[in-house]
């Protein structure tokens, strides 16, 4: 809720007056609680999305149509968008690059999605998910975008599912205004995302394109880049890999002065590495304690003087709940861990949780 | 009924400390099979149990709105009943213990949910999930033991309010959902002890005073004003919808833990409880229901009382699941499963009610000291 210094009347709009009168009939319930059941896409409802189409991309890689809700403020070529999804039953959020161009004339957009081993979300998403299914949605974000004024000359450099946000921008006309090569890895040629896309492209002389196929050839050495791109250290470059490429290129280009031509997209999710304990921030409250693994979030929170909701302090009535924003925590009955990153939506019992790790609380 | 201390044939008197926390372990193996398989299946179930309770509130009223035409009020009123029913015990009562917490869905999420009911969520979250719950039978500690206006166990003492009691609890029943209310604000004791000035009992005075507005609100004013020239009759259903739910749902829960053959257990008791212990008095201090699968549903699964009071996180469609093997956990440790079908629960809760306005009878055996709940050699 945001507080104004002047009070100014409010313009209450005919759909605001219409939906206050509907839900003193609804109540408890809002209006809204009905609507979602038969146009959950609608305007002003939080933000989701319906998937169109399921399309295979490579053996472990697909790509999602997906016809986002009223709500949907658009993005820009290689921006990414937080997806939820339920797996199991379970809410989970996870960011993907959107890989079609802007202002599709059916309003539809694309995220491609490479199963990654043991990933319970990109193998849902790449093997299971039907279309029809609702997903939820943020709006497209990050920094990993051309400028307004795009760069004559444009390396790409890319390996795996590091093609995803380049595809937006190429996908957008970049290369019709632009000199663009792209330098980009994948284990073999049919692992190639968007191979055949690609290839037309560069048959059109509309990109220069440099396929590595790792498997054969091993990894790029970033070094080789002075035969494969002698000119690469003058050109715009964006880099989107793992990270073992990413922290070579930095180093390449900052040995050649041209640090400030290299922009690169971390978009592995973040790894948590559940411990015993760990640093505990609660962070409304400012205070930051260490807990141990034995120690439960409650009493730690207690012990150091934050003011902790609780109940029965045994697990059974859910009156502890708070958001964990990120970290790890382990559930003291049966050794369960718990992750989450920011967005995730998590909520913990403190009663019967210790940390596993550095957690933040938001509390 | 006897708080099981003083009973003259402990019913625990068999088990041996060890054997307390076997059956603990035995019922956290139980609990773990079902968090380990719960998923996408349950998820289903709830999501459709919501839908479900959704469109038949919103097409009840709108049927109401014709009310006039008698079978539309009875058709109506019908399926409001069911759709409210369905709102306080599968769904609301539920979601409000957590059971689907685990699924991130911020709209069914303990900390978020809001019932059809004039109690707000959070203080009957208090009051039952943190107060029932975890001093389930303990004479003067687990106030649902009478809700403090009943005497429903020999050793509550008699006075001679309890006289009136059968007039009492037909009145509870009649408006069950304004009596939690002003059991969860503890409204009695406040009145009693002259504490109505306190500024914690004004705000949870003020909370409930909003919700009944909201609630009388809809069913008594909006709903009927929209039905036009039906508005008398509509608000004859709603009131009957609401009559109906309160009856139901107050039969279900004097079917949890007052029948016969339920024990209740000594304040003193529970003092160092270890988790087989609690479970122990868990077991032995709640009955369940025998029926149909569609009574299990519209009693939230409330007629899987011992499992739900064993587990109450769990998702409330696996109660049943669940049943079998906790049922053979009892038998194997020769303990008393208590259950039987509505109407003889319901009488025997009801029995219960009349039979203890009187004071004890003196023939009653007494044993010569209280036993402790753990028999010698428990720690």
């Amino acid at each position: 809720m945001t507080t104004t210094a002047h009070r100014r009347p409010q313009k209450v709009s005919f759909r605001d007056r219409l939906l206050r009168l509907a839900g003193t009939v609804t109540t408890p319930l809002l209006p809204d609680d009905y609507l979602d059941m038969v146009a959950p896409l609608r305007a002003g409802a939080p933000l989701r999305g319906r998937v169109v189409a399921v399309r295979p991309e490579t053996r472990d890689a697909a790509t999602l149509v997906i016809q986002p809700g009223r709500g949907w403020q658009g993005h820009l070529p290689g921006q990414y968008v937080r997806l939820g999804v339920d797996v199991d039953g379970v809410r989970q959020w996870r960011a993907y690059s959107v890989t079609s161009a802007p202002g599709a004339a059916d309003g539809r957009i694309s995220v491609t999605v490479k199963a990654i081993p043991d990933g319970k979300v990109s193998n849902h998403l790449v093997r299971r998910l039907r279309p029809g299914t609702i997903v939820q949605l943020d709006q497209a974000q990050g920094d990993f975008v051309l400028p307004a004024a795009t760069p004559e000359r444009i390396l790409f450099l890319t390996a795996g599912s590091g093609i995803t946000p380049v595809m937006g921008m190429l996908r957008s006309g970049l290369a019709d205004r632009s000199d663009v090569v792209l330098v980009h890895s994948a284990p073999t040629r049919d692992d190639v995302i968007f191979g055949a896309e690609l290839r037309a492209l560069a048959e059109r002389g509309t990109v220069r394109l440099v396929e590595r196929h790792t498997d054969t050839s091993g990894l790029l050495d970033v070094a080789e880049l002075d035969d494969l791109v002698p000119d690469h250290a003058q050109r715009h470059t964006w880099a989107c890999g793992p990270v073992g490429l990413l922290d070579a290129a930095e180093a390449h280009w900052a040995a050649r002065d041209a640090a400030e031509l290299l922009h690169t997209e971390r978009f592995r999710p973040t790894v948590i590495t559940p411990g015993e304990g760990g640093t505990v921030t609660f962070t409304g409250a400012g205070v930051t304690v260490e807990a141990d693994g034995a120690t439960t979030l409650l009493d730690a929170g207690e012990n150091a003087g934050v003011l902790m909701p609780s109940g029965c302090r045994m697990g059974i009535c859910f009156g502890c709940v708070v958001p964990l924003r990120q970290g790890a925590v382990r559930d003291l009955r049966n050794g369960d861990v718990t992750t989450a990153v920011p967005g995730d939506g998590v909520a913990i019992q403190t009663c019967v949780s210790a940390a596993a790790g550095t957690c933040d609380i938001d509390l | 009924m006897t708080v099981i201390q003083k009973k003259a044939d402990n019913p625990i008197a068999h088990l041996s400390a060890e054997d307390i926390e076997i059956i603990g372990k035995e019922l956290d193996a139980i609990r773990d099979r079902v968090l380990a398989d719960r998923g996408e299946r349950d998820a289903r179930y709830i999501r459709k149990v919501i839908k479900t309770q959704r469109t038949l509130e919103i097409s009840s009223r709108a049927v109401l709105l014709f009310s006039l035409f008698p079978p539309a009020w009875i058709v109506g009123t019908a399926g409001l009943t069911v759709a409210k029913i369905l709102d306080n015990m599968e769904i609301g009562h539920n979601v409000l213990h957590g059971q689907w917490d685990w699924m991130r869905d911020p709209k069914i999420h303990s900390t978020t949910w809001e019932w059809d009911h004039v109690s707000p969520a959070d203080q009957w979250k208090q009051s039952h999930n943190e107060l029932h719950h975890r001093f389930t039978n303990v004479v003067g500690k687990d106030n649902d033991l009478g809700y403090g206006i009943m005497r429903v166990d020999e050793d509550q003492p008699w006075h001679p309010m309890h006289l009136g009691q059968p007039v009492w609890n037909l009145l509870n029943a009649c408006f069950f959902e304004y009596g939690i209310a002003a059991y969860d604000m503890e409204l009695g004791d406040h009145l009693k002890q002259k504490r109505l000035k306190e500024p914690a009992f004004r705000a949870k005075a003020r909370a409930v005073g909003r919700k009944i507005r909201r609630q009388v609100l809809k069913d008594y004013v909006v709903h009927p004003l929209l039905s036009g020239p039906s508005f008398l009759s509509t608000l004859a259903a709603t009131f009957t919808a609401n009559l109906l739910r309160n009856v139901w749902s107050h039969s279900v829960i004097m079917c949890g833990h007052f029948p016969n053959g339920v024990e209740t257990f000594e304040k003193t008791s529970i003092e160092g409880e270890t988790r087989g212990e609690w479970y122990l008095r868990q077991m032995l201090g709640s009955a369940n229901i025998s029926g149909p699968r569609l009574l299990h549903l519209m009693t939230g699964n409330l007629s899987f009382q011992i499992e739900h009071h064993l587990f109450p996180d769990l998702p409330s469609n696996r109660y049943q699941e669940i049943a079998p093997q906790v049922r053979a956990l009892f038998d194997r440790y020769g303990l008393r499963y208590t259950t039987g079908p509505l109407p003889k629960q319901v009488a025997s809760a009801w029995w219960k009610v009349i039979r203890l306005s009187l004071p004890n009878r003196r023939d009653r055996r007494q044993p010569a000291a209280p036993a402790p709940l753990v028999p010698s050699g428990a720690v």
